[in-house]
């Protein structure tokens, strides 16, 4: 299908142990999925599995964007085909400015004779640094070195926005923000929202929910989706907990 | 002649590539007496040079190879199969249309669009031993500059020549400045006149143009007091099968309250033995700094220097060194401070990738007696990959309590997921390594001229592009 993001049995190990089992999954371009479940049930290597990380082996399965199977590609390919990950754990480049790693990233995006219009790239890089209540001194700073926690999770929406992805993941994009930040960065999501971008919310928590209201919820449980439901299944599970999650996943595991 | 907004596109790719070689003169493979009897009756060279190099000859052969400290690589070195004379013609050529038909090529595969010909007046390229094409001359020759080959230097110049020759880098300082002695040719000699600034850098480029020969340049600068010059070379060398060696030495004299500056960018082919003895000696009030950039090769040790003779002298060495696969950096400075409130600064980045290896070696020497003097020192390191090494032997020695030194080092990786964070944004592996390897010369190279840090950076994303399996 065109226009979709598809996760088909993706199975998926570190070293000898199988972290996700036939892993399935669909998000249609226009909706944001969340993805909830305890720690260690996968979801990062979820998504960088699907953004082709090296040490995650990938054993069966496809993940397919708007038909186009990505699991052949490298993974700056895979970026430029257009998924995007915002990780729970950036990474710190000491040296690259975020102005030159931006500008590198989208100079990768054009043809190779063509190169980005400087005072454009820099006005619309303003722009989105100012909805998201970033100060534009931190144009010259290196990318999330030093950061606070808060500063880098704005910083990987900052990217986002610049790059305009099809299909974009949050890793638990929420950790480390402050209320007020949390909704800048919720805004700054839900204004990128539309029928350009599908989504994939990874959280913890209600509250970035209750910013970034989801189109579908998707509990996980050891390496597997067990439940899936309306926005309200969100609410039902931080009333209750995982350990009924346990229970479907024991039902779902053995079906 | 080069300004900073107007720079000369020098694509370093580009030097791989030969033409056939044909040499009027080529005195054969290996070194004895009648090597040099060949090479100085080509030249026409007096017998004061003649003695000289023979006497640098026994010099070299009775040294050893410095492999107590330094790499065993070097008896990898088989001195009797290279070729330590070629020249196609050994007079330097005037105007554009004096120069031969395929060195004109060359300059063009170099990628210096004919627009920026005009430039090349202020090119001095050394073809195999001579220098091929050369007219700056001319234009500074106006201000009292002389600036030609050291041949000719030696020769019109004895008076000036004699004076300083081998009295910075003595012939048996170390086994190479002795080889060097013994059979140097090409290379520059400059004297600048008391007060006179020269406005726009000189400059050389070299390349290596035949199989296993070495080339052995012999330059000679110097800055005579108050005046102040830039001297900027570069190199490429075409790729061959066989190890090639390079061996230069390089003098400068900084004469009370003289500027001098000497950019060195070169891109080795990875079977060069790229050895080279800089020093400079720095009379009261003389600045010195060396901007040494070294990329490629299979071996390079390289330790500019100063001597700080004079007081309130200052030297500086700022260097970038880039070892890939296959590849040794052995690099470094050396700073001798000889008089009160002298000042130096040293800025060492190394960059290993891969199996590449990276050596710093510095010597800060400050005897008991001086007071006022001052030394920083900073070594950084970068690994693009776990199996890179670097090591780092300072040796500082500081006698007395009246001077200050200043020593920092780091080490800091490019790590796997540095790079995944890097590729998840859209670029690729090779893109991704350049863009850190820059923004980890960055704060230096920005100290650099212009046109040499923009070439920098776009030898290090060719190198860089090149280093992904
Ligand atoms: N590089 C790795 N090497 C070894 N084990 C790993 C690696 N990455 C993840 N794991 C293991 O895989 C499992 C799933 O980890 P993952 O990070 O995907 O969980 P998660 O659902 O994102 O958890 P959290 O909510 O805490 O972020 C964990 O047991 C984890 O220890
Ligand atoms: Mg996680």
């Amino acid at each position: 299908m065109s226009n979709t993001l598809e996760i088909k049995n993706l199975n998926v190990s570190i070293g000898d142990k199988q972290i996700l089992k036939d892993f399935s999954l669909t998000v249609p371009k226009g909706e944001v999925h969340a993805i909830m479940g305890p720690n260690g049930t996968g979801k990062s290597t979820l998504a960088k599995a699907m953004a082709g990380h090296p040490d995650y082996e990938v054993t069966s399965g496809e993940v397919i964007i708007d038909g186009e199977n990505i699991m052949e590609l490298e993974a700056d390919e895979r970026s430029r085909e257009g998924l995007f990950l915002a990780f729970q754990y950036p990474m710190e480049i000491p040296g690259v400015t975020i102005a030159n790693f931006i500008r590198a990233a989208l100079n990768a995006r054009l043809p190779d004779d063509e190169e980005l219009n400087a005072p454009d790239y820099y006005k619309a890089l303003y722009a989105k640094m100012d909805m998201l209540k970033i100060d534009r001194k931190f144009t010259s700073r290196s990318v999330n070195d030093g950061f606070s926690g808060g500063e880098k999770k704005r910083c990987e929406i900052l990217q986002m926005a610049m790059l305009e992805p099809k299909y974009a993941v949050l890793d638990e994009t929420d950790s480390g923000l402050d209320i007020d930040a949390l909704k800048i960065v919720a805004e700054g999501v839900n204004s990128m929202r539309g029928e350009n971008l599908g989504a994939l919310v990874i959280t913890h928590y209600q509250r970035l929910l209750d910013y970034i209201v989801p189109d579908v919820v998707h509990v996980m449980y050891d390496g597997r989706i067990v439940k899936s439901g309306p926005k309200e299944l969100a609410l039902e599970l931080e009333s209750k907990g995982y350990e009924w999650v346990k229970e479907l996943a024991g039902e779902v595991a053995a079906s | 002649m080069v300004t900073p907004n107007e720079e000369i596109e020098v694509d370093r790719e580009k030097g791989n590539f030969r033409f056939q070689e044909e040499h009027k003169y080529d005195a054969g493979v290996g070194l004895t007496e009648k090597t040099i009897d060949y090479i100085c009756d080509v030249k026409g060279e007096p017998d004061w040079i003649r003695d000289f190099r023979k006497r640098a000859l026994k010099v070299f052969e009775s040294k050893p190879m410095p492999t107590n400290w330094a790499t065993k690589d070097l008896d990898n070195i088989d001195f009797d199969v290279i070729r330590y004379y070629l020249a196609g013609d050994n007079r330097a050529k005037k105007s554009w249309d004096d120069v031969p038909d395929d060195v004109k090529e060359t300059f063009e595969r170099l990628g210096i669009p004919e627009n920026e010909r005009k430039f090349l007046a202020g090119v001095e390229a050394q073809f195999d031993s001579e220098a091929a094409y050369s007219n700056i001359k001319e234009s500074v020759g106006k201000q009292g500059v002389i600036f030609m080959g050291s041949t000719e230097g030696l020769m019109k110049h004895p008076e000036l020549f004699k004076k300083w020759f081998g009295k910075v880098i003595p012939t048996g300082d170390n086994k190479f400045s002795a080889l060097n002695s013994a059979c140097f040719s090409g290379g520059s000699f400059i004297y600048v006149p008391p007060g006179v600034k020269v406005s726009h850098p000189l400059q050389a480029y070299f390349r290596i143009n035949a199989e296993n020969f070495g080339q052995f340049e012999r330059t000679l600068i110097i800055a005579d007091e108050g005046s102040e010059v830039t001297y900027m070379e570069g190199c490429t060398a075409p790729k061959f099968d066989t190890a090639t060696l390079h061996s230069a030495v390089v003098e400068l004299v900084a004469m009370p309250g003289a500027k001098i500056e000497y950019v060195t960018v070169q891109n080795w082919a990875s079977n060069v033995y790229n050895l080279v003895t800089k020093r400079a000696i720095a009379h009261e009030g003389a600045t010195v700094k060396w901007i040494d950039c070294n990329i490629g090769s299979r071996l390079t040790m390289k330790y500019p220097g100063v001597v700080l003779k004079g007081k309130e002298a200052r030297g500086e060495v700022l260097s970038i060194a880039l070892a890939n696969d296959g590849q040794h950096q052995d690099t470094g400075a050396k700073m001798i401070h000889a008089a009160d409130n002298t000042t130096s600064n040293i800025i060492s980045k190394s960059i290993s990738v891969g199996e590449g290896r990276s050596t710093y070696r510095g010597q800060v020497h400050m005897p008991k007696n001086l007071k006022g003097c001052k030394n920083n020192t900073e070594c950084d390191a970068l690994l693009i990959n776990e199996n890179s090494r670097t090591d780092t032997y300072p040796a500082i020695t500081v006698r007395g309590n009246k001077n200050a030194v200043q020593h920092e080092a780091s080490v800091s990786k490019v790590s796997a997921e540095q790079i995944f964070y890097m590729q998840q944004r859209g670029l690729s592996e090779g893109e991704a390594m350049s863009l850190s390897v820059n923004g980890f010369v960055n704060d230096l190279t920005r100290q650099f001229p212009m046109e040499y840090s923009v070439e920098l950076k776009r030898l290090i994303e060719l190198e860089m592009e090149g280093s992904v399996g």
